[in-house]
């Protein structure tokens, strides 16, 4: 296993805002990840590519406490330096969660609750926020991503892009120190992966911190600070946008990139 | 119980509810009402009729409340965590609302039946009405008039508990697509 050693370097000495080492995890006797080492800088977009089945969603399941790792050390920004090799405290668990938020393929929206009553869930019943605060910071967020007008709509009343967005929404309106987002398009129909993708991009340029897992090369190229390729539960080869997916050193990266970019 | 972590709870459910809807609740009434005094626990008929069908509908109860809540996709689990929910918090505010309307038609299949069923207590000397009206019936010999006047009442009791599912299941459903 050869790794690059992620992002070195390239913003100075800054702390990171999350840091990944040797994190594994198996489910039964298929070993999906294999000891991942991971930085991420305040401020930075990392996307994580690989062919399905590759673990990047695995990873990013962890990081959000919807998987529990056998071994590895995480940490996000204020939460705790969790060492899953050892036992983990459920009260840690939940306070490395709550430094992240999770944009999911299929949105996973509440349907039995409204756009507003969706996006306020969260920072009035686990945030203890009084509900007009949480209610003001809705209805600001959902009208910087196009839905103002949609908050007392149903999700079944909403098109794939606007579930979306209102997912992400969702997750911004928790004020999380990381944003991960699992393959956020790969459910949509083709024109409306736009609409997302937009919102996505003014997130990376508003400073937030992202870990993104995708499927779309130009996108990850454009908002991307680094790129991780991963195969087979290991990061093959990670670096710059430009390098990474331009001129990729690692023959299993190459191959992906060059199927990805002529399908046919 | 049968969805709890703890593998003792959910063993004692799942024995609990096979027993229960395995074995008639004719039998389960003459166990407890005939059956206990010979161990010695008398239970007056009431008391005993109440017991039986309370923990008969139970049985049926929980089974169907368990298979709504695993009926919600595991997608809204991981939403609820993901927003720092709790997995108690996640139930209350997430998984049993939309349980809830999946439960609704089978919930109220299982009261109709209890209603229904309620005319075997008289087998352990209620006097409900089924009772009343054999014995009426036996004194005035108009047998078809009060069995057919018996079916009607129960009929309008299982007429109201209808409308009352068909209120709830649209009450429940404003917010699926149709």
């Amino acid at each position: 296993m050869s790794h690059t050693e992620p992002t070195a370097g390239r913003s100075g000495q800054q702390s990171n805002l999350l840091t990944v080492s040797g994190l594994s995890k198996a489910f039964g006797e298929n070993v999906v990840l294999e000891s991942i080492d991971l930085a991420v800088q305040p401020g930075q977009v990392t996307a994580l590519i690989g062919p399905s089945g590759s673990g990047k969603t695995t990873v990013l399941r962890c990081l959000n406490g919807l998987e529990t790792p056998d071994g590895g050390v995480v940490s996000i920004a204020d939460g705790p330096s969790l060492d899953f090799s050892g036992q983990v405290k459920a009260k840690d668990l939940s306070a490395l969660r709550d430094q992240s938020a999770m944009v999911f393929q299929h949105y996973n929206l509440f349907p039995h609750m409204t756009v507003l009553e969706n996006v306020i869930e969260g920072p009035v019943q686990v945030k203890k926020q009084r509900k007009a605060d949480a209610v003001r910071d809705a209805e600001s967020l959902l009208a910087r991503v196009g839905l103002a007008d949609k908050k007392d709509q149903y999700p079944f009343e909403l098109s794939g892009g606007q579930q979306q967005r209102v997912g992400i929404v969702r997750a911004l309106a928790l004020k999380p120190a990381l944003l991960l987002f699992d393959e956020p398009t790969s459910a949509l129909d083709p024109e409306l992966v736009g609409e997302v993708l937009g919102v996505i991009k003014e997130l990376a340029d508003g400073q937030w911190t992202m870990v993104i897992v995708t499927h779309e090369l130009a996108f990850a190229r454009e908002v991307a600070d680094e790129v991780v390729f991963m195969d087979g539960g290991v990061v093959v080869e990670s670096g710059h946008p430009d390098t990474v997916l331009r001129a990729p050193k690692e023959e299993r990266t190459q191959r992906f990139v060059q199927r990805l970019l002529n399908p046919f | 119980m049968r969805l709890s972590r703890n593998r003792l709870a959910s063993a004692v459910a799942r024995v609990y509810v096979s027993i229960i809807r395995g074995t008639p609740l004719l039998v389960q009434l003459f166990v407890i009402f005939y059956g206990l005094p010979s161990i010695g626990v008398v239970i007056p008929p009431w008391p005993s009729a109440i017991i039986a069908f309370s923990l008969n509908v139970a049985g049926y109860a929980a089974e169907i409340i368990r298979a709504a809540i695993l009926s919600v996709p595991k997608g809204q689990w991981e939403a609820g965590h993901t927003i720092g929910m709790s997995r108690t918090r996640t139930l209350r505010r997430i998984i049993l609302p939309q349980a809830a309307r999946v439960s609704v038609p089978p919930l109220s299949n299982t009261f109709i039946s209890l209603v229904k069923d309620s005319s075997l207590a008289s087998l352990i000397l209620v006097s409900e009405m089924f009772r009343q009206a054999q014995e009426i019936a036996a004194f005035s010999q108009q047998f078809m008039m009060l069995y057919l006047e018996a079916a009607l009442v129960y009929w309008v009791f299982c007429l109201v508990l209808s409308s009352g599912q068909s209120y709830l299941e649209k009450r429940l459903d404003r917010y699926v697509a149709h």
